[in-house]
């Protein structure tokens, strides 16, 4: 998307820039990436600053009427929706406190750590796919860079425990990392299961490949994919650690866990970045496994909106999806909090005996048994072209069927049809005959 | 003004990574090593994201970055004696350590020195480069074809190239027989304890 923000920034900044400096940057110039790297920038800051907002409001109305209470009602005038805005205000003039014996570096680096995890984890994620998708940094390997970088905020929760000097942050620091990194395994292969039916780590790729109706979607895929959905969503909870797996921040036991010892705007740095990575799982299990930006009913094409009409129609159909995927994030970070004061926390072994006795043996058990429905079943294990990079970079061809590895007898015969051969047909050309021998 | 903005950015992360390698040898404490340790291989993953290798960067935070230094910090927090504890370097292991650092040094230097030709970066190779996504590349010659090699005409040397699935396969059940090794060995020990005898376990610890 950068070549093409960067296109518009020119064309937007290009009299700006002409009368501030007296010469127009052409295409390609460092001013236009520059400036199209901090729209981007801008963009993802805000969605998880202006999205935690919005969530800790969400979070008190949800557990208040699961409760039956209301919840906040007066600030703002209604709902109390400028509730986190009176909080922030407060949490700002609260004091920065620190315990005397704490380890002063890591003490004061320990949330922005957490922060920039949480962050950037969605430069890879994309939120639509029109004529370019809508990413900030369009990676072969989405999923993979993902769920590397949703591991890491537990090192700014271990920093935060380890440096505050106190023996309740300590435990909360040690129990998060022992339950993040168990967690990690069955998150894993539960996310490997839709790379398998795409044949691809590409979520621009795996979100395009369930458009249409909602029965292409990868949850109603099979009987294996639907049951590994239920098991991510667990996993997902537990490796953000929301309740019930919010072992690290036991009130009852630890005080406040890992953050007992901050106050004030670091504390809340601590918060963003936790409903930062809330709402990065969710958009994941969105993409994954619930279509992503295809709706349950394909409107965008129904009424036409897709780039064979036009740009303007076909930017329309994008920003639908676009609002398609965030409505299913901020339902599935809607579900979390349900979850959350429905469901009592569980003991540091109940959590550890779910990962490993329940989720990791039925997550591997589905795996197997979505690859063995998808050979034997289907049309074998798919192999698509990287020349899908950009799929509907000529406008029109949103979705082009992908060259399947059909592992049948035809194949090698359908692969010597190809004359002229790109590096990247012949992948799948050899795909096709390592398959069919 | 026309600068060659890869270049910036390799020389930038480039000497962050040096910069938090150095911090990491001369800092005492043992967790602020390990914070520089993840900077620098952090700094290290954008080098490889910078060169277009996004599986192998990728590849870098989650092992490196993500699963070695949580385990690092564990191991420092779970065997620390004290609250903040601090490593005294010894006269003799700095011997050691530059002896180690200095031969590695002069391999390196050596290698680096052996170049035949230094060439600035060519944009039009830089970009096709980073075109190329690796990923798929990798994934098929681990499963066993050699999608770079496909232009070898003799049949028999095409035979031979059957890629990396062996290799791949036992790493797999290397790293199987490992996993369940471990689950063997940290399984709960509870035979022959008495009625009545409590179970010993790590309860006591802090």
């Amino acid at each position: 998307m950068a070549e093409f923000l960067n296109k518009a920034v020119d064309w937007l900044f290009g009299w700006l820039l002409q009368w501030l400096f007296g010469r127009s940057f052409g295409e390609g110039s460092w001013v236009g990436y520059f400036l199209a790297s901090l729209v981007h920038f801008a963009l993802i800051i805000n969605l998880v600053a202006v999205g935690a907002l919005v969530f800790i409001w969400m979070e008190r109305k949800v557990s208040g009427r699961i409760q039956d209470r209301l919840g906040p009602t007066r600030v703002g005038g209604k709902f109390g929706w400028l509730q986190t805005l009176a909080d922030g205000l407060k949490l700002i003039t609260k004091e920065d406190t620190m315990p005397g014996s704490a380890d002063r570096m890591l003490f004061k680096l320990a949330p922005y750590v957490s922060f920039c995890a949480a962050i950037a984890a969605f430069i890879a994620l994309p939120f639509s796919s029109g004529a370019v998708a809508w990413v900030a940094q369009h990676l072969n390997v989405a999923v993979f860079f993902i769920l590397a970088v949703l591991g890491l905020e537990v090192f700014g929760v271990i920093l935060a425990g380890y440096s505050s000097a106190s023996k309740w942050s300590l435990f909360g620091a040690m129990r998060e990392a022992a339950q993040v990194v168990s967690y990690e395994v069955p998150l894993g292969i539960c996310a490997v299961v839709p790379v398998l039916l795409a044949g691809s780590m590409d979520l621009v790729l795996i979100g395009n490949l369930q458009s249409g109706w909602f029965t292409n979607w990868y949850v109603l895929h099979d009987p294996f994919t639907f049951i590994i959905f239920f098991v991510y969503l667990t996993c997902a909870t537990a490796s953000v650690n929301r309740a019930p797996f919010d072992l690290a921040e036991a009130e009852s036991e630890l005080v406040a866990g890992f953050h007992t010892e901050y106050s004030g705007l670091r504390w809340s740095i601590f918060f963003m970045a936790e409903y930062g990575s809330m709402l990065t799982v969710s958009l994941l299990a969105s993409i994954l496994f619930l279509g992503g930006w295809n709706g349950p009913v394909p409107v965008a094409s129904l009424l036409g909106l897709s780039y064979e009409n036009g740009p303007v129609l076909g930017y329309l159909g994008a920003l639908l999806g676009f609002l398609n995927l965030l409505a299913k994030g901020f339902l599935g970070v809607t579900v979390m909090m349900w979850v959350r004061w429905t469901l009592p926390r569980l003991r540091i072994d109940q959590v550890m005996t779910t990962c490993l006795k329940y989720c990791t043996p039925i997550a591997a058990v589905m795996f197997l048994g979505a690859a063995l429905w998808q050979v034997n079943f289907l049309t074998g294990v798919r192999f698509p072209s990287p020349n899908h990079w950009f799929p509907a970079a000529q406008y029109g061809v949103v979705h082009e069927p992908l060259p399947e590895a059909v592992l049948s007898e035809d194949a090698p015969e359908q692969a010597s049809e190809r004359a002229a051969e790109s590096d990247e047909v012949a992948v799948a050309r050899v795909a096709r005959s390592v398959g069919g021998r | 003004m026309d600068l060659y903005w890869p270049s910036v950015f390799f020389l930038l992360f480039a000497a962050l990574a040096c910069g938090f390698g150095l911090a990491v040898v001369f800092t005492s404490n043992v967790v602020h090593m390990a914070f520089y340790l993840i900077l620098s291989l952090g700094a290290t993953a954008g080098l490889f994201f910078l060169a277009g290798a996004d599986f192998v960067a990728a590849m870098q935070l989650l092992i490196y970055v993500g699963g070695t230094l949580v385990l690092l910090i564990f191991g420092v927090m779970l065997t620390a004696q004290g609250p903040f504890i601090s490593m005294r370097t010894r006269g003799g292991e700095w011997v050691l350590a530059a002896l180690v650092g200095g031969s590695l040094l002069a391999v390196l230097l050596q290698i680096a020195f052996s170049m035949p030709e230094w060439r600035g970066p060519s944009r039009e190779v830089a970009e096709q480069a980073v075109q190329r996504h690796t990923a798929t590349r990798l994934g098929m010659g681990l499963l066993g074809a050699r999608v770079d090699r496909l232009e070898e005409e003799d049949a028999e040397i095409r035979r031979g190239m059957s890629g990396y699935l062996l290799p791949f396969e036992i790493v797999s059940v290397h790293l199987l027989v490992v996993l369940i090794g471990a689950a063997y060995l940290a399984r709960a020990k509870r035979r022959g304890i008495p009625a009545g005898e409590a179970p010993r376990d790590g309860t006591t610890r802090g």
